[in-house]
């Protein structure tokens, strides 16, 4: 196969079309023209004029101010930053602090960066073995200065990870998860105001994991969302990320970037050390319940230390379903109730169904959501044995993950 | 004013942008109309910044662009989308679109790209939410009868309309665009007018382009041999488009005239400029009196040249003043059209004196911030040595009757990179062969006059006509064709001229009403009540009961007597010349609800009676 960016002549509708090649592409070779577009054509037809310019990345020295706070960003792969090449249009995608200082500009204004690339994958992969790697370096940062520790993630599963670092760490200065949801090579990413908002929360005077990202889809405020109130509620836009069952803890004004902490948002604790318990038990599960589903959904859990069930409204499954409940807890399983409602609390004390639940050993997860109830059981079961003492911590808020009382909207 | 074009060595080419009538988008599924801004349903606003360029450095325009921080804002309405708002990845090219800028290239005997791949350009003046252009090249190499080439066409996606200032309405965002370019063929303004009108006319053929104001513009490609390329943007009249040309090709023969003239006089640009600020503090003239600064430079051996016309309305000076605009100044003076402005004799030859500047020398000054002028300063000077080497390449904008301003210099290589959202699509030989090339109007008018015995100038009337459809649709249904051109292209426009809306007609009403007339059961004369009735939204048989109840030939008959016996004498006297007068009674009398030729034929056989 060609090098791509070998120059290429290629005989095409009677003439000769100068170009460069890119690569192959479901047979065709892709080449760019000297205009700039990109076309696909039979391999055949090209004839190569020069080997392929061989370009170096040349950085630009970033400047670090040292009288401003001291930051962390750390890298899982989220795209927050990427880099056109504008001789072959490739796209990639950018992971370490001066790169990232590159394409944010403003960054360098608000402080001092620190970097680590802890992985370079895509959301949906992302393990509990990274998130206990990334509790772990995020603990290290703190340990080691960081006034504030920014974590590039990737949107899809960027909740989970919040929800499982909050666990995890005990924090006493600001851990911002940041992301994009539109790709940072457009003009018209969310990825610099993000990035900046993220840098802003993260010199603030909160204590606690959050996530900060667009808040509506206008470039003027972010959000700053807890991280165990967290949830992604749209494929695409800017605002995907909500809080659920509270306001978000703060915003951050663009371009202003004034942070406002409301009077929920745990504020920072200095002189206070990090601490890490960041064992998590894997055999857990997360199950939908749906109408017509067979309890053998629920036999695949079998052997396994904690399920979350995601319950029909205030909490509820199927007979069948409630019965293969009882068989799991009969032989040791923490079942924990969830809502598919995301939004108010679990109550299985008003309906028959309920209460068969409760006396089938079910606990109920309260209002916390789904996703946030399955990482902290992880956790929970990573601390202690005791199936007992497991419910007792699921029926108590330990990172905010639930109130007391429920969230009225005003 | 005219030039011997070959002598000068014109060159010119043109790009086409077409706006394609397909029923979706070209990456979502929203409707192609455009709505009324004041029925937008939502409003929001972002930020654009330019991306990094692949050796990892903020170049310093960009680094300018993000320091103003131009907020945009955009009108979204209930036919606008997610896609248009940025806030959702595309949907597959539109097939639809692709089909159609293949058919035109089929039309214009062009090879397609065997596998089309989109493209992003970057355009971050806030007209694409994105921050660029999706632009896809879908076939290379055609040309047309008259011998020009066509040297591409881009199925790309049209900006949002930019209402005022940095606002932008999304309605226009995403409407597919043929982007059609010709080789720089052309050599006399006249040839350039007819190119376009060519593929205006078969851009038209397809039946499935955009009509009206904005729906096509055309970008032209200009140059003599002693000048440089110049691209003019935005020509969206036809008309002007050989007015531009020669006012362009005048420019330039101007513009070669006074780099001559310049070399000549031994000519030079002062490196140095002067703040004059406190020679202005007592001036009569407000702007001076209202800037924080003013500076001057000395155009050594410029006199007369600055003030000197290139253009209608445009100057040497003018174009300076372009390049100073940049920097947000409002523009400037030059010695060449001074004293004046509250600028006064003693002003000017002190402003001389403090630049040095002698009887063959032109003082420019510029008066605002200091930054401001300060760049201004600079401009000026780069456009001054650029008058020493003749015409500068440009990318201009069209004034109002063909003359035009500097926009910006010409793109360099285009930054584009690829539209990874979109996956390419493969044109096969069998899919291009298959596509239908239509009729072009022109044949379409000769096959009306041919076969349809319309008159030339009707047919071509007709074939431009957005009903055309409709015209064929009633021909063939055995209405003659007179009778159906003459609705369509007169009636209808003269009901529209009275007040009525005539776009509200439903198209098989109209035939409808036609082949009745045509049959005998309406009568001709109904036809423009019937269809106002139309317009206001009734059906056919009540129109026609209401406005003009058909009338039985005994009723006909019985009305002709009556005016007979009433006319006796008359009739008596005059004989078989009284059907004349007594046919303009009786029509009168039944109001159009008879045919004239049954009115005529009757009253021959009763006047018969009587004489």
């Amino acid at each position: 196969m060609m090098e791509s960016g070998t120059q290429v002549v290629c005989r095409y509708a009677g003439t000769d079309l100068a170009g460069t090649y890119i690569t192959d592409r479901d047979g065709m070779a892709v080449i760019k023209l000297i205009s700039g577009y990109n076309i696909g054509v039979d391999p055949t037809c090209l004839t190569v004029v020069a080997p392929a310019e061989i370009t170096e990345g040349v950085g630009m020295v970033v400047e670090q101010d040292t009288t401003l706070p001291q930051l962390s960003i750390i890298s899982t792969g989220g795209t927050i930053a990427s880099r056109v090449d504008y001789r072959t249009g490739a796209v990639t995608s950018q992971f370490t602090a001066d790169d990232i200082m590159r394409a944010i500009p403003g960054l360098a204004d608000i402080a001092q960066f620190r970097s680590e690339v802890l992985a370079t994958i895509l959301s949906e992969n992302m393990t509990p073995a990274i998130w206990q790697t990334l509790a772990t370096s995020i603990c290290n940062e703190i340990k080691n200065g960081a006034e504030g520790v920014m974590v590039t993630h990737g949107t899809d599963t960027l909740a989970y990870s919040a929800a499982a670092v909050s666990f995890m760490l005990d924090t006493p200065v600001p851990v911002v998860f940041v992301g994009s949801q539109r790709s940072a090579d457009r003009p018209s990413s969310d990825n610099v105001m993000n990035g900046l908002a993220s840098a802003a929360a993260a010199t603030s005077d909160l204590g606690e994991v959050t996530v900060v990202m667009h808040s509506s889809t206008n470039d003027d405020t972010c959000a700053i969302h807890r991280g165990t109130r967290v949830r992604k509620m749209h494929t695409s836009r800017r605002d995907a990320f909500q809080s659920i069952g509270m306001a978000p803890v703060g915003s951050v004004a663009y371009p202003s970037l004034d942070v406002t902490l409301s009077k929920d948002a745990v504020r920072r604790r200095p002189d206070t050390e990090p601490v890490l318990s960041a064992r998590l038990e894997e055999k857990v599960g997360l199950v939908t319940f749906y109408p017509g589903m067979n309890p053998d959904v629920i036999h695949a859990f079998d052997g396994y230390r904690g399920l979350v069930v995601s319950g029909t409204g205030l909490g509820h499954t199927s007979v069948p379903v409630i019965e293969a409940l009882r068989s799991l807890t009969d032989a040791g399983t923490v079942v924990v109730m969830t809502s598919q409602c995301l939004n108010g609390r679990v109550c299985d004390r008003v309906y028959d169904t309920g209460r068969d639940l409760l006396a089938a050993g079910v606990v109920e997860g309260e209002d916390m959501l789904p996703e946030v109830a399955y990482v902290k059981l992880m956790w929970v079961l990573g601390q202690t044995t005791d199936t007992e003492e497991a419910a007792r911590l699921m029926a108590t808020p330990l990172r905010g993950e639930f109130g007391r009382c429920s969230y009225n909207g005003f | 004013m005219d030039f011997d074009y070959a002598a000068l060595g014109l060159k010119a080419g043109i790009e086409i942008h077409q706006q394609l009538d397909t029923a979706e988008k070209l990456f979502c599924h929203c409707p192609t109309v455009l709505r009324d801004v004041e029925e937008h349903t939502g409003e929001f606003f972002r930020y654009l910044r330019a991306t990094v360029s692949e050796m990892g450095e903020i170049d310093r325009a960009a680094r300018e662009e993000m320091m103003v921080m131009r907020p945009f804002s955009y009108y979204a309405y209930d036919t606008t989308c997610l896609v248009e708002n940025d806030e959702e990845p595309p949907a597959p090219l539109n097939p639809e679109a692709l089909a159609l800028s293949l058919t035109i290239a089929k039309m214009m005997g062009m090879t397609p790209v065997e596998q089309v791949h989109v493209m992003r350009k970057l355009v971050i003046d806030g007209s694409n939410t994105s921050g660029f252009q999706r632009t896809g090249l879908v076939a290379l190499n055609g040309s047309l009868p008259t011998g020009e080439r066509i040297e591409s066409i881009c199925l790309e996606e049209e900006a949002a309309q930019r209402i005022e200032g940095d606002s932008f309405s999304l309605d226009r965002l995403g409407i597919p665009l043929a982007e059609i370019t010709t080789a720089p063929d052309m050599h006399t303004p006249e040839a350039v007018h007819d190119v376009a009108a060519y593929i205006g006319m078969l851009l038209r053929s397809t039946m499935k382009v955009k009509r009206g104001i904005g729906t096509i513009r055309q970008d032209v490609n200009i140059s003599i041999r002693e000048g440089s390329r110049v691209e003019l943007k935005g020509v969206q009249e036809l008309r002007l488009i050989e007015e531009v040309v020669r006012r362009e090709v005048q420019r330039q023969v101007s513009l070669v005239a006074i780099r001559d003239e310049l070399l000549a006089r031994g000519a030079s640009v002062d490196e140095e400029s002067h703040d004059v600020t406190a020679l202005f503090k007592d001036t009569g003239s407000s702007i001076l009196k209202r800037a924080k600064v003013i500076r001057a430079v000395c155009l050594r051996g410029f006199n007369g040249l600055v003030g000197c016309e290139i253009q209608p309305g445009r100057r040497l000076g003018s174009e300076m003043s372009d390049y100073a605009k940049k920097c947000g100044v409002g523009g400037l003076f030059h010695t060449d059209e001074l004293p004046a402005y509250g600028v006064t004799e003693d002003e000017v030859a002190s402003l001389k004196e403090a630049v040095g500047a002698g009887p063959n020398d032109c003082v420019i000054l510029v008066a605002d911030t200091k930054k401001r002028v300060t760049c201004a300063i600079e401009q000026i000077k780069r456009r001054a040595e650029m008058a020493r080497e003749g015409v500068p390449e440009e990318t201009r904008k069209m004034l109002e009757e063909g003359s035009s301003a500097y926009m910006r210099p010409l793109p360099g290589a285009a930054r584009m990179y690829p539209e990874t959202d979109v996956l390419p699509v493969v044109v096969t030989d069998a899919y291009y062969d298959a596509l239908l090339l239509p009729e072009l109007l022109t044949e379409k008018a000769d096959r009306y006059v041919r076969d349809m015995g319309l008159d030339a100038s009707l047919a071509r009337q007709m074939v431009y006509s957005r009903l055309c459809g409709l015209f064929e649709e009633a021909v063939s249904r055995g209405v003659k064709s007179s009778l159906a051109a003459h609705t369509i292209l007169g009636t209808l426009k003269e009901l529209s001229r009275d007040g009525a809306d005539v776009s509200a007609v439903p198209g098989e009403a109209l035939t409808d009403l036609l082949v009745r007339v045509e049959t005998g059961t309406v009568a001709k004369e109904a036809i423009p009540p019937v269809i106002r009735a139309l317009s206001e939204g009734v059906d056919i048989d009540a129109a026609i009961s209401t406005v003009a109840p058909s009338v039985s030939r005994e009723e006909v008959r019985a009305t002709i007597c009556a005016a007979i016996a009433d006319r006796e004498a008359f009739v008596r006297e005059q004989g078989m010349r009284a059907v004349g007068p007594l046919m303009g009674v009786v029509m009168k009398e039944l109001r159009g609800r008879a045919d004239g030729k049954v009115i005529s034929e009757l009253l021959k056989e009763e006047v018969g009676k009587v004489v």
